[in-house]
């Protein structure tokens, strides 16, 4: 999770990632940010995020993405 | 039979009849025969084509349902046996992925070549000649393009890839599919709709209700006003200034392109409020395919808000899945090893994205046209992008951001550059293109505006008093939109006199003021070709 | 919901009602200037009975007085042309004829022949939108539709006069409720005078033959008029040009010899009638003015009166009393227009001159 919000506030430093829940719906971020996330955490965190797993709820939040990486991991 | 015809109205109007006198359970497939018979009308020949992409789907949908089916049922098995590990089961899902991945491929593969060979082949044949003698010129082949084929062809597309990646299942009965493939009022210009959000309602059973109905009328009018009013009015003009090239420069190539702004909004977005208008009379929910464009305040917001369902398109099944392919990944990996923070960030995505924006261009013709379109859209995107933290110093020192004025000024900054860019699919072809926009920087004339020029487009001073009143019309329900972000049906509904008030206020204007009819050229929507 | 219902029906009849109006609006009044659009709706208001009736373009139109048939022989008749009349339109006109009256004789004018397929669509406005709704209007749509036009503009004229908005003229308005006469029986009176000057040599035939679907409607009008015991009349009138090319004039004369039809080309009897085409025509002689249509009429006059069985009706008061309006009509006309060439040397609210700007 905090790595997550590291990789979130280089994106966008002055987002309150720990409430906001819309950052997708809200353009927050937009399809260039989504693929640094997913770069990233492929990176950092060796967990590959599928093209079908790229979706507004998926990363509308922090927690979401987090959710979503315990999943893919899990999975593995 | 396009949508301005008398036999198009008489052809909605006997179905709309015929979908909610018969049983609620003929509701689907009546909408089935209506549209083969829509397409049959067009030219039988067509549906050969749409025929063949339907099987073809839907076999493959089947057969990777039954790939998955197969795995999941060897995991149940190896569960109750109690050979079950978690290796067996990774095993068994990659095999059935791997299956899967075949079937997509070759039924993407068939589907897409179909396109390409009737949209490209001409446009490759040519650019081929320009290498060759003449003598040895390769001869043009005489092709059908079935009508809409790429908007139809996207969506068969997105369902086999939704099927493969399982956010839907496929689809068992083979009208049913059939029937999202063809749906009649989407088969002209889009929506590209999608198969999860289209089935929702495509084969529900609809009861009549008067908001509903009248909801869609209301639509349905708008999109006739937008079209026949102001569209097809003003590409007189259009029509003139683009086809001259000799005497209509500087001043004019600057009139064109608002001109050609103000009609292809009015034609394209007029066409999706008649698809989405007769779906919700219908009682079906068909995607939206705008959200004010022409309020973005940069190009990426506009993007978001035109032809929404091609950019979602783009994205999600090439621009996602291009990005975070395993060798992309690699290559972004060793890019940020070996390049540096700068370029380790931004190649793989401007990589994607050019890839995107290339197939764009494509997609919208085959012309070097559109693919030179693409690419400037590509350009003007990821300058801005880079541009960004220089804004953001800009406005942190001088605050005006916040001022209105400054918002409008975005707006119409965002206008010109997209106008700016889509005299490209305007003039013959890039050359001349630049040629002509040149001219605007170094032959313009601000004695055109006010010298009678503007009369002799071909549009009358009474041409113009419609234009204008037109466009005050468009711009007060839209800024209403845009302020209250709300639909503006909702408030007028509840006032029946002012609700058909107004539905008969649009059909007289676009009656009596509407370019139709015989007298004017029977004008075909502009993304009828795409 | 009840007073949902009642603003539906009220926004309804509204909606119609302006689109009513707005149809009347717009739809072109021909009432000066170009006033051939006016001709076939005028048949229905004429009380009096037609014994005989004239079938044809402008070469029946124009050329024949009516007034002077009453005033000469008594014959009550009525001139059903109209520019570029095709001849399914004349069928069909016939037809519509027949809906009313039985008249004892039908003069077809036979130039129209030489047109096998629709041609032009606003000659068909003119001839077809002034015809009451039956199935014989159905039809003569249906056979004269050029290829661009379509049926629901003829059912719904608002479709295809609307862009008029832009160019409404003061007898739009002027003439919104009720137009006036602007023919005499349905004939078009003028009264000035441009001598002929000579026409162009006339071109070679390609296809001498008349074509099949014109020959049809010619079939057909024989028939009709053969089922309701009407003679059929074939003539040409006394005009040279456009050219009536010896080759047609054969074929016709065939034709009625083969029918036991009566066919008569007037062109080989303008002396005898005392044509002067330095004086008889108004336009270098393509049309007759009014002296050349007296003679005329007072020619083919003499011919009805002496072979068929016609009413003199100078004395039947009823008919008589209409025809006395008629009269006065067509001198009040010819006065005016005496007047207006006395004046200004030519015709100022007739023809060119009085169209709208």
């Amino acid at each position: 999770m905090d790595v997550i919000i590291e990789i979130l506030k280089e994106l966008h430093p002055d987002v309150d990632y720990e409430t906001n829940t819309s950052l997708v719906d809200d353009r927050i971020i937009d399809s260039f940010d989504i693929i640094s996330i997913v770069a990233e955490i492929d990176d950092r965190l060796d967990v590959q995020i599928p093209a079908e797993e790229i979706i507004p709820d998926n990363f509308n939040s922090a927690a979401a993405l987090a959710a979503l990486v315990k999943k893919l991991e899990d999975e593995d | 039979m396009l949508f301005v015809s008398y036999e198009f109205i008489a052809f909605t109007i006997l179905l709309f009849v015929l979908y909610y006198l018969l049983p609620k359970k003929c509701q689907w497939p009546l909408l089935l025969i209506a549209s083969y018979v829509f397409y049959w009308i067009a030219n039988p020949y067509y549906l050969i084509f749409i025929g063949t992409t339907t099987i073809s789907a839907f076999a493959a949908g089947v057969l990777m349902d039954k790939a998955q089916g197969r795995a999941d049922l060897a995991i149940k098995a190896a569960k109750e046996d109690g050979s079950y590990t978690s290796d067996l089961k990774k095993a068994l899902k990659a095999k059935a992925k791997s299956s899967k991945w075949k079937i997509l491929l070759v039924s993407m593969l068939f589907n897409l070549g179909i396109l390409a060979v009737t949209k490209y082949t001409n446009f490759v044949i040519t650019n081929i000649n320009k290498f060759l003698e003449d003598g040895a010129a390769l001869k043009a082949v005489d092709l059908i393009i079935p009508m809409g084929i790429s908007f139809y062809t996207f969506q068969t597309v997105g369902y086999l890839i939704d099927t493969y990646r399982g956010t839907v299942k496929a689809e068992r009965n083979p009208f049913k599919l059939a029937l999202f493939v063809s749906f009649f009022p989407q088969l002209v210009q889009g929506p590209i709709s999608r198969y999860g959000d289209l089935s929702k309602t495509l084969y529900g059973e609809h009861k009549f209700t008067e908001k509903t109905f009248t909801y869609g009328l209301v639509r349905i009018l708008w999109g006739y006003f937008k079209k026949v009013v102001i569209a097809d009015r003003i590409i007189t003009a259009v029509t003139a200034l683009i086809g001259d090239t000799e005497t209509y420069t500087g001043a004019y190539v600057f009139i064109a392109m608002f001109f050609y702004a103000f009609e292809l909004y009015c034609d394209f977005t007029g066409g999706i409020d008649i698809t989405i208008g007769i779906a919700q009379c219908l009682g079906i929910t068909v995607t939206e395919n705008f959200n004010l464009p022409y309020f973005s305040k940069n190009i990426k917001e506009y993007w978001n808000r035109w032809h929404i369902t091609m950019g979602s398109w783009f994205t999600d099944y090439i621009f996602y899945p291009l990005s975070v392919d395993k060798n992309m990944l690699r290559l972004s990996k060793w890019s940020r090893e070996h390049l540096g923070k700068f370029w380790g960030k931004r190649l793989t995505v401007y990589l994607s994205a050019f890839i995107v924006w290339l197939a764009t261009g494509v997609w919208h013709g085959a012309a070097w046209n559109f693919i030179v379109w693409g690419l400037m859209n590509f350009a003007v995107i990821m300058i801005s992008q880079e541009l960004d933290p220089l804004y953001l110093r800009f406005h942190k020192k001088f605050k005006v951001k916040d001022k209105a004025g400054y918002g409008v000024f975005e707006i119409i900054r965002t206008i010109f550059l997209m106008s700016l860019i889509r005299m490209f699919d305007c003039y013959r072809d890039v050359p001349m293109t630049f040629r002509m926009v040149g001219t605007m920087f170094t032959r313009f004339r601000l004695s055109t505006f006010t010298d009678g020029s503007l009369l002799q487009l071909g549009l009358g001073s009474s041409d113009y008093i419609v234009l204008a009143a037109g466009l005050l019309i468009i711009l007060s329900v839209s800024i209403y939109k845009y302020r209250s972000k709300k639909d503006i049906r909702d408030r007028l509904y509840d006032t029946p006199w002012i609700w058909y008030g107004a539905m008969s206020f649009l059909l007289i204007i676009t009656l009596l003021f509407g370019a139709y009819g015989h007298g004017y050229d029977a004008t075909q929507f502009i993304y009828n070709q795409f | 919901m009840k007073k949902r219902i009642v603003a539906l029906i009220s926004v309804l009849v509204i909606t119609g009602i302006i689109l009513a109006f707005l149809s009347c609006l717009v739809m072109p009044k021909y009432m000066s200037g170009i006033i051939e659009g006016s001709l076939t709706e005028e048949y229905y208001d004429d009380k009096a009975p037609h014994e005989v009736i004239f079938i044809g373009d402008c070469e029946l139109y124009e050329n024949v007085s009516t007034v002077e048939l009453y005033r000469e022989y008594g014959i009550s008749s009525y001139i059903r042309g109209n520019s570029q009349q095709l001849i399914w339109q004349s069928y069909y006109l016939l037809e519509d004829v027949l809906r009313y009256e039985k008249p004892k004789v039908v003069v077809f004018n036979v130039l129209a022949l030489k047109y096998n397929e629709p041609k032009s669509e606003t000659y068909n406005r003119m001839t077809l939108d002034g015809m009451k709704w039956s199935m014989t209007k159905v039809n003569a749509i249906k056979a004269s539709m050029t290829e661009d036009e379509n049926f629901v503009e003829y059912v719904f004229p608002f479709l295809r006069f609307h862009s008029r908005w832009q160019e409404l003229k003061a007898s739009d308005w002027n003439y919104l409720m009720g137009k006036e006469p602007v023919s005499i029986n349905g004939y078009y009176l003028r009264a000035d005078v441009r001598p002929e000057t000579g026409f162009p040599e006339p071109k070679s035939l390609t296809d001498p033959a008349f074509g099949s679907n014109a020959m049809m409607y010619l079939d057909k009008m024989a028939d009709l008029c053969r089922e309701n015991g009407i003679e059929l009349i074939l003539v040409k009138a006394p005009i040279t040009y456009p050219y009536w090319y010896p080759e047609w004039d054969q074929q016709v004369s065939d034709y009625a010899q083969e029918k036991g039809l009566t066919y008569i080309n007037y062109i080989n009897e303008m002396d005898a009638m005392g044509l002067d085409m330095t004086t008889d025509t108004y336009d270098g002689g393509e049309h007759l003015n009014v002296y050349g249509a007296e003679k005329f009429a007072d020619h083919i006059g003499a011919y009805l009166t002496e072979n068929y069985d016609l009413t003199d009706y100078r004395n039947v008061p009823g008919v008589a009393a209409i025809w006395a309006e008629k009269e006065s009509l067509y001198d009040s006309i010819l006065q005016q227009q005496l007047s207006e060439i006395a004046q200004y040397g030519e015709l100022m609210s007739f023809g060119k001159n009085a169209i709208e700007e």
